[in-house]
This record gives structure tokens, C-alpha cells and sequence, in this order.
């Protein structure tokens, strides 16, 4: 076991199984997380991870099986006894409280106090500590609810750090940060190995397991497939493990026939974000929108779709359009998939035909055909290739990817004839997201027009015929062709380098 | 699935048990004459309650429907009085009276609506100010006292309380036939679907093309034209309105829609739930009046308890899923 031994069991699992009712997610896991490691738990979506992580930090009781800390079986019973005893959990999603501020969620439940008031000063002093200590410039008495997503997480590790762990449990932690902030985390992280704490984390970003972790486990369908330490693995292995099955063609050949214009906009403008864009859309196209966080991008998609306040010329089919509202997007044959699936894209607590037929109902007539629904659903699910276990049950309770899968069938159900798709793969799994890759140039090949915004270059290199590149709320330039690369992109991204704007 | 439908049929059962239990304490529960007035009775509260269904379902709530009912009566009875010159003391001029006071409704709650939606103030705030406003107007319009039917006209205008098909009277007619329409406007139009999906995440519904603000505004307005509906009804009973009328339906009104299984926070309707809901309420009443177990004086805490309980039992469902 090498580098291993040396070291100290904190956290343990000891052939856990875990059961949902008649359906038993885990089958006999064995774990074991050492002091002064990073231990990267890897698999694809629905293989277990999440059940892990909640067992490990006592959000969930196995089955059978134990859970032994410092060779003890644990006593904790809930998370917030896991984290008295230094097991500390930073979820995905985020736990803050929106109105309160910074420093009063860092302390909550562990308020300092002075007599019989708060001594505030320590508080804040104590988080403006650790937050620099992060390399972040969020202020202590900021508000939750006007922080950015990748702020809250930040907020989120800091609050995890205040409580000395010993034994850090984080489920997807990069998944909302900007590059420099996923640095500051993998500096954090460096850090508390160093001091001895035993990490564990989850991700399907495999350079980041690959940067940090020391030891990889692999799961898949709830049973460990793979163990392997620092260095044993390379990245494509990692994604063979998960999957279970070589992967090649992540992504599908791209079609460079495009047709007409479908889409044009002159010197759209989106209400103090987005300035002056002016792009061309082509039937058969899967156009890239690149950029840092913040630079827009989502911004100019809700714009175009009529969710902000824009001005400037929109053209569809060389007519010019305006569009106030989703429903003339929609009535435009113009879809728009939010990048926000949880919030802005599904229902959670509604079943899978409710949110599949939700945007297309409006043609269906007063009544809702329930058979005719009960047909779209047979055929999205066989189309989109969704996995439920049954249509009724809410939508939530589907794996990220099948839920981007029920999103997809529920936008293209309307028949779209533009489609602009807001982080196609954000929190899925390797295997689905070249499912997902293959259904958008699939939609190109159909003669539809595409249009892919995405954080991940890799997927923008490989999916896009065309890439445009925004910076603080212009488009920065454009690459086409073989000139589509990470290199470029990223230089336009960072305005690092000024291209000329096309005559 | 199975287990979980308990929640779902739990009202049912407590109504059947009540009525049993009315049924055991005392043999003139049972009488046609007492079954059709506790129905008739209900029809009022029922008829708005199936609006408030609508209205809670998508994420609002009306505070101002007794109010309302008030006013609307308050101003059923003057324009009928008022057209008893020019058109006579018949059936024509109950006719343009109950056109008033369903106009009155959806205008009311129109306003309602609009300032919700349009002008984007809370639904709490706005309909405490107009349960206020349409309290206070009707006041002034009885001008402290009582507005009374021009006394020709009430024995006109008496068999549509009073009347029907054998002890089944128009009241429990038209209150069966609103909660069918409601049941399946909630469960299989377009509507009802829009309704719960804006209740369950605005945000999601806006994204998905769903007119947000016209769905919300229908709602007050089908709202405000069940309250004129149950004013039509009302006014023949005692064919009087004053400042006292219609004080705490709303509270009523909320209260059956809870009970029958619709979360306060929206996203979820059941008409039928309401409609059992309303119910049991009654018959709670009915059998305080009927024996003297308990104190009638009591029946607002043994309802309190009921509401209390009915939410209990629907969070408990939450974390059991």
C-alpha cells in the first residue's frame, strides 16, 4: 500500500451497504480515509458518491456495515454531531442563511459572545481572517444573498475551515468557482494536508483529481471498482474506470455545412451587462460562447430570449423580432436551457410528464391530453435515453444528468428551430455528458441552429464550429477552425490580446 | 406511494369519523332538514374556498374575500333596491342584482390582482389593505347600520337559498357543481397545470414560457367572481348585509384549504381536499350546536386544533418522502 501505511486511519467504512427502500444503492464499500491525505472518490453520476459522503459525515446511517472513527465505531448520529467530533461536511448545496451576514453564517450556532450580547468585532475579525486566508476579497459583513455563486462557496469552505476540522468531507467543491478561485481552494486544500487532516472529496473534473488527490477510489453502481494512489492512474483511465468501457468519440465529429442565417444580432445590448454584441447564427451550426464567469454570457442568452431588457436589432430569418418574454421566444421557435436546472429549469417536486410538457402545453388546447403526454414521455425518455425508475417520481430525485436529459427533451418538445444551451454538462458525469455532446450536434445535423456557452473549454473546443469569446460583456473575438484551440481562447478570455474586429 | 396516500385520504376519513360521530351523539344529525342546512351553509365558504384553492396553489393568498363578500352584498342589495322603480319588483331585476355583484367580484378581484402582479406588492399587503378598504365601505354604505332587500323582492329572490330539488337546495347544487369544474380545472387544463407549476417555482414556470402574471391575476379574478357567486347565494338567507357580514370567511376559507392537504407555500391544489375540508369545518359546528358534549363557545379552538393538526400531518408527509 505504500505511502499508506504510514499513516493514520481517521475515518473508516467497513463493508457498508445502504438501502432505499427495496433498492440497495451500495454493496459492501469499503473506505478508508488517512490523516494527511487527499482521497478523491470518483465515479459517475448515481454510482454512490453522494450516499458516501452523506454516510461518511453522518447525514445518512448505513444499512449495514460500520462507520469507525479512530478505529471506533462513530457515535455521531447527524451531521452537526459529525462536525463537534471534526468530520465536517461542505455540500454542494449550499447551507447559508441568504439574510445574514458572512461572518454571522461562519458563526452560526457557535456565536462569540461577550455578556450577554454578541461580540461582533471578534466575529468579524475572525472571518476576515480566514477569508483572506483564501485569498478572497468578500467582506465579513456582506450579505449572503448579494454574494455570487462562486462566493457562497467560498463562504462555505471558510465556515468549514472555522470549525477545525478533522476530517473534510467535499462533495463537488469546485464545481461554482472561477479558475482563480479553484487555485485558492487547491491551495486551502495543500494547506490542510500539510496540517494533517484527512480529505475527502468527490469531482468529475479529472485534472483536479489528478492535481490533488493521493489516493482514488472508483466507484461504480455502488461497488469500489478501482483503488489507486497518486500517480497510478492517468486521466483516461480514470474515465474508463467509471464507465466501465473505453471511451472514445467524446465528442462527434463536427459538420462544418451550415446554411443560412438564422439568428443575427447588431449591437445588442443587454441592460447594464452585456454591450454592443453583434453575431450571426447559422442553421447547422453549434456556435461556441466562451468567457470567464461574469463576462456575460448568460446574460446575453437571457437577453435573447426576452428574460432582461435588451435593445438592439434581433433578426430571425432576416425578419427583425422583439422579443419581451419566453413565450415569444418560444413562439419564434427560439429555446433557451438555463444553466440553473435545479432553479430555473425543472420542477423538482413535480413528476417527470408535468416538467417534460410544461412549455408546449400552450398548443395542446385547454384540456391536457394525459395520453398524449403519457406517449411524449415514452418517446423523450427513449429518445434522450432518460433512467427513472418511474415517470411519477419528482424530477428531482433524478441524477444530475438524467435531469439534464429531462430538460433537453422538455426544450425540444416545443420544436425549436434556434436552441441556446447555458452549461449543457455542469455536475454530470463523463458517460452522459458524451451523450449529451452527441444530441446537441445531433440538433445541428438537423438543420437546427446551437448555440453552447460553457466554462469547460474542453467541451467548447470539441463541440463548437465556430467560437465566440466574451470579456466583461463584449465579444472579445472569434475563432473558427483549426485556430480553435485553448490557447486563443483563453487569451481573448483574459484580454490578452486584442483581435480585430471583423469588418 | 402507497403509504403516503394515506395524507391524501386522511381528511376523508376524519369527515367520515365526524360524521359518525354526529350520527351517534344525536338522531337528528341524520334529518334531511339538518344535513341540507349544514350543506347550504357550507356552500358560501366552499364556493370561495375552491378560489382560494387557486390562489394559494400558485404561491398567493386573499386576505380580503369576507370583506368582499361584504361589500358585494352591500352593493347587490342598493342596486337591486335602486332598480325596483325602473324595472319592478321581479325576477328581472334579481337578475341585473346578481350581475352586479358577480361584475362587482371579478372587478374586485381584478384590483386585487393587478396591484399583485402588475404593481408587485406583496399579496398579503394588498389584500389586508382591501379586506380594510371593502370592510370600511360597506360600512359607510350602510352607514353604520344595516342595508335591507326591498322586502317584495326577498320573497322573489327566497327560493334560491331556500329552494332546490328536495332537500338538495340550489346552494348545495351550485357548490357540487364548482367543486367538480375546480377539480378538474386544477387537474386536467392547462390552467390548474400553470397554477402549480407557478406555486412550485415561479422562476421555472416564467423560464418555461408560462404567462406568470396573467395566471396569477386569473386566479384573484375566478377568486373574486366565486365570492359574487357565494353572495348571490347569500344575500337571499337573510336578505340584509351589514359591517358584521361575512367577518372571518377568509380566515375560514384559508383554513379549509389547508386542511384539505394544500400547502400554504403553493405548488400543490387539491379542490377536493377543500371541499372536505370546508366540510369538516361545518360539521364540527353542527355537532357543538347539536350537543352539549362540548361548549359551542369552543368551536373556535376545536377548529384551531384541526388546522394545527392538518399541517402537522402534511409535514410529516415531507419527511417522509
Amino acid at each position: 500500500m505504500g505511502k499508506g501505511d504510514d499513516m493514520t486511519v481517521v475515518l473508516a467504512l467497513d463493508k457498508i451497504t445502504k438501502s432505499f427502500g427495496p433498492v440497495e444503492v451500495l454493496h459492501g464499500v469499503d473506505l478508508e480515509l488517512h490523516s494527511g491525505e487527499v482521497h478523491a472518490l470518483i465515479g459517475e453520476n448515481g454510482a454512490g458518491k453522494s450516499t458516501i459522503m452523506k454516510i461518511l459525515g453522518g447525514y445518512l446511517a448505513p444499512t449495514t456495515g460500520q462507520v469507525l472513527l479512530d478505529g471506533a465505531p462513530v457515535t455521531y448520529r447527524s451531521g452537526p454531531e459529525g462536525e463537534a467530533q471534526g468530520v465536517v461536511v461542505i455540500h454542494q448545496e449550499f447551507n447559508l442563511a441568504p439574510d445574514l451576514t458572512v461572518a454571522a453564517n461562519i458563526f452560526l450556532g457557535r456565536e462569540i459572545s461577550k455578556g450577554l450580547g454578541l461580540d461582533h468585532a471578534a466575529m468579524r475579525a475572525a472571518t476576515a481572517e480566514l477569508l483572506t486566508r483564501l485569498d478572497t476579497s468578500i467582506r465579513p459583513e456582506a450579505l449572503i444573498r448579494d454574494l455570487s455563486v462562486p462566493d457562497r462557496q467560498m463562504v462555505e469552505i471558510a465556515k468549514a475551515l472555522s470549525r477545525k476540522a478533522r476530517v473534510l468531507i467535499m462533495d463537488e467543491p469546485s464545481a461554482a468557482l472561477t479558475h482563480r478561485e479553484v487555485e485558492a481552494l487547491y491551495a486551502q486544500v495543500d494547506r490542510l494536508r500539510a496540517e494533517g487532516v484527512a480529505l475527502i472529496f468527490c469531482s468529475h473534473r479529472m485534472d483536479e483529481v489528478s492535481r490533488l488527490a493521493d489516493r482514488i477510489t472508483v466507484l461504480r453502481d455502488g461497488t469500489v471498482v478501482q483503488r489507486a494512489l497518486r500517480g497510478e492512474m492517468t486521466e483516461d483511465g480514470m474515465a474508463t474506470a467509471m464507465v466501465g468501457r473505453e471511451l472514445t468519440d467524446i465528442f462527434p465529429p463536427k459538420d462544418t455545412s451550415s446554411g443560412e442565417t438564422l439568428l443575427e444580432l447588431r449591437n445588442f445590448t443587454v441592460q447594464s451587462v452585456v454591450k454592443d454584441v453583434s453575431l450571426k447564427l447559422h442553421k447547422g451550426e453549434v456556435l461556441g460562447i466562451a468567457g470567464l464567469v461574469g463576462s456575460g454570457r448568460t446574460e446575453l442568452a437571457e437577453g435573447i430570449v426576452g428574460l432582461r431588457p435588451a435593445t438592439g436589432e434581433l433578426r430571425i430569418h432576416d425578419r427583425q423580432m422583439n422579443i419581451r418574454s419566453p413565450r415569444e421566444a418560444r413562439d419564434a421557435r427560439l429555446a433557451y436551457l438555463t444553466e440553473d436546472r435545479k432553479e430555473a429549469g425543472l420542477l423538482l417536486d413535480k413528476n417527470l410528464p408535468v416538467n417534460l410538457t410544461l412549455t408546449a402545453l400552450d398548443e395542446w388546447g385547454l384540456r391536457i391530453d394525459t395520453k398524449r403526454e403519457k406517449a411524449e414521455m415514452v418517446s423523450a425518455r427513449k429518445e434522450f435515453d432518460i433512467r427513472a425508475a418511474s415517470d411519477d417520481m419528482r424530477a428531482g430525485a433524478l441524477s444530475g444528468g438524467n435531469q439534464q436529459k429531462l430538460l433537453l427533451a422538455k426544450t425540444m418538445l416545443t420544436d425549436p428551430e434556434i436552441v441556446i444551451i447555458d452549461e449543457p454538462t455542469r455536475g454530470i458525469d463523463i458517460g452522459t455528458k458524451q451523450q449529451i455532446y452527441h444530441f446537441v450536434r445531433d440538433l445541428a445535423r438537423q438543420g437546427k441552429a446551437v448555440i453552447v456557452i460553457s466554462s469547460e473549454l474542453p467541451e467548447v473546443i470539441g463541440l463548437s464550429d465556430r467560437v465566440l469569446v466574451m470579456r466583461m460583456g463584449r465579444i472579445a473575438g472569434e475563432v473558427e477552425g483549426a485556430a480553435i484551440n485553448e490557447e486563443n481562447i483563453v487569451r481573448l478570455a483574459m484580454g490578452l490580446e486584442r483581435e480585430e474586429e471583423p469588418a | 406511494m402507497k403509504r403516503i396516500d394515506l395524507h391524501v385520504w386522511g381528511p376523508l376519513i376524519a369527515l367520515i369519523g365526524l360524521f359518525i360521530l354526529g350520527a351517534i351523539l344525536n338522531p337528528a344529525f341524520l334529518a334531511p332538514a339538518n344535513l341540507s342546512n349544514v350543506l347550504a351553509r357550507s356552500a358560501f365558504i366552499g364556493l370561495i374556498a375552491i378560489g382560494m384553492t387557486f390562489v394559494i396553489t400558485q404561491g398567493g393568498l386573499d386576505l380580503s374575500v369576507g370583506s368582499m363578500a361584504a361589500f358585494l352584498a352591500g352593493i347587490t342589495i342598493m342596486a337591486m333596491n335602486a332598480l325596483v322603480p325602473v324595472v319592478g319588483e321581479n325576477w328581472g331585476t334579481i337578475i341585473l342584482g346578481m350581475g352586479v355583484a358577480l361584475l362587482g367580484g371579478v372587478a374586485a378581484g381584478y384590483v386585487n390582482g393587478a396591484l399583485i402582479t402588475k404593481a408587485r406588492i406583496e399579496a398579503f399587503i394588498v389584500t389586508l389593505g382591501t379586506m380594510g378598504i371593502f370592510r370600511s365601505l360597506v360600512t359607510w354604505l350602510a352607514d353604520g347600520g344595516t342595508l335591507s332587500l326591498d322586502s317584495g323582492l326577498r320573497s322573489i329572490y327566497r327560493p334560491v337559498y331556500f329552494g332546490g330539488l328536495g332537500w338538495i337546495t340550489w346552494p348545495i347544487i351550485v357548490f357540487a357543481v364548482a367543486a367538480v369544474v375546480g377539480e378538474w380545472a386544477m387537474r386536467h387544463t392547462r390552467f390548474g397545470r400553470h397554477v402549480e407549476a407557478i406555486g412550485s417555482n415561479d422562476r421555472v414556470a416564467r423560464y418555461s414560457a408560462v404567462d406568470v402574471e396573467r395566471v396569477r391575476l386569473t386566479t384573484y379574478v375566478l377568486l373574486g367572481a366565486l365570492v359574487g357567486l357565494a353572495t348571490i347565494l347569500y344575500v337571499p338567507r337573510l336578505g340584509s348585509a351589514s359591517g358584521s357580514t361575512g367577518v372571518l370567511w377568509e380566515l375560514e376559507a384559508i383554513a379549509a384549504v389547508i386542511i384539505g392537504g394544500t400547502a400554504l407555500k403553493g405548488g400543490r391544489g387539491r379542490v377536493w381536499g377543500t371541499v372536505v375540508g370546508v366540510l369538516i369545518l361545518s360539521l364540527i359546528d353542527n355537532i357543538l350546536n347539536l350537543t352539549d358534549l362540548v361548549s359551542p363557545y369552543l368551536n373556535g379552538a376545536i377548529q384551531g386544533v384541526i388546522i394545527v393538526l392538518a399541517v402537522v400531518l402534511q409535514r410529516e408527509k415531507r419527511t417522509a418522502e
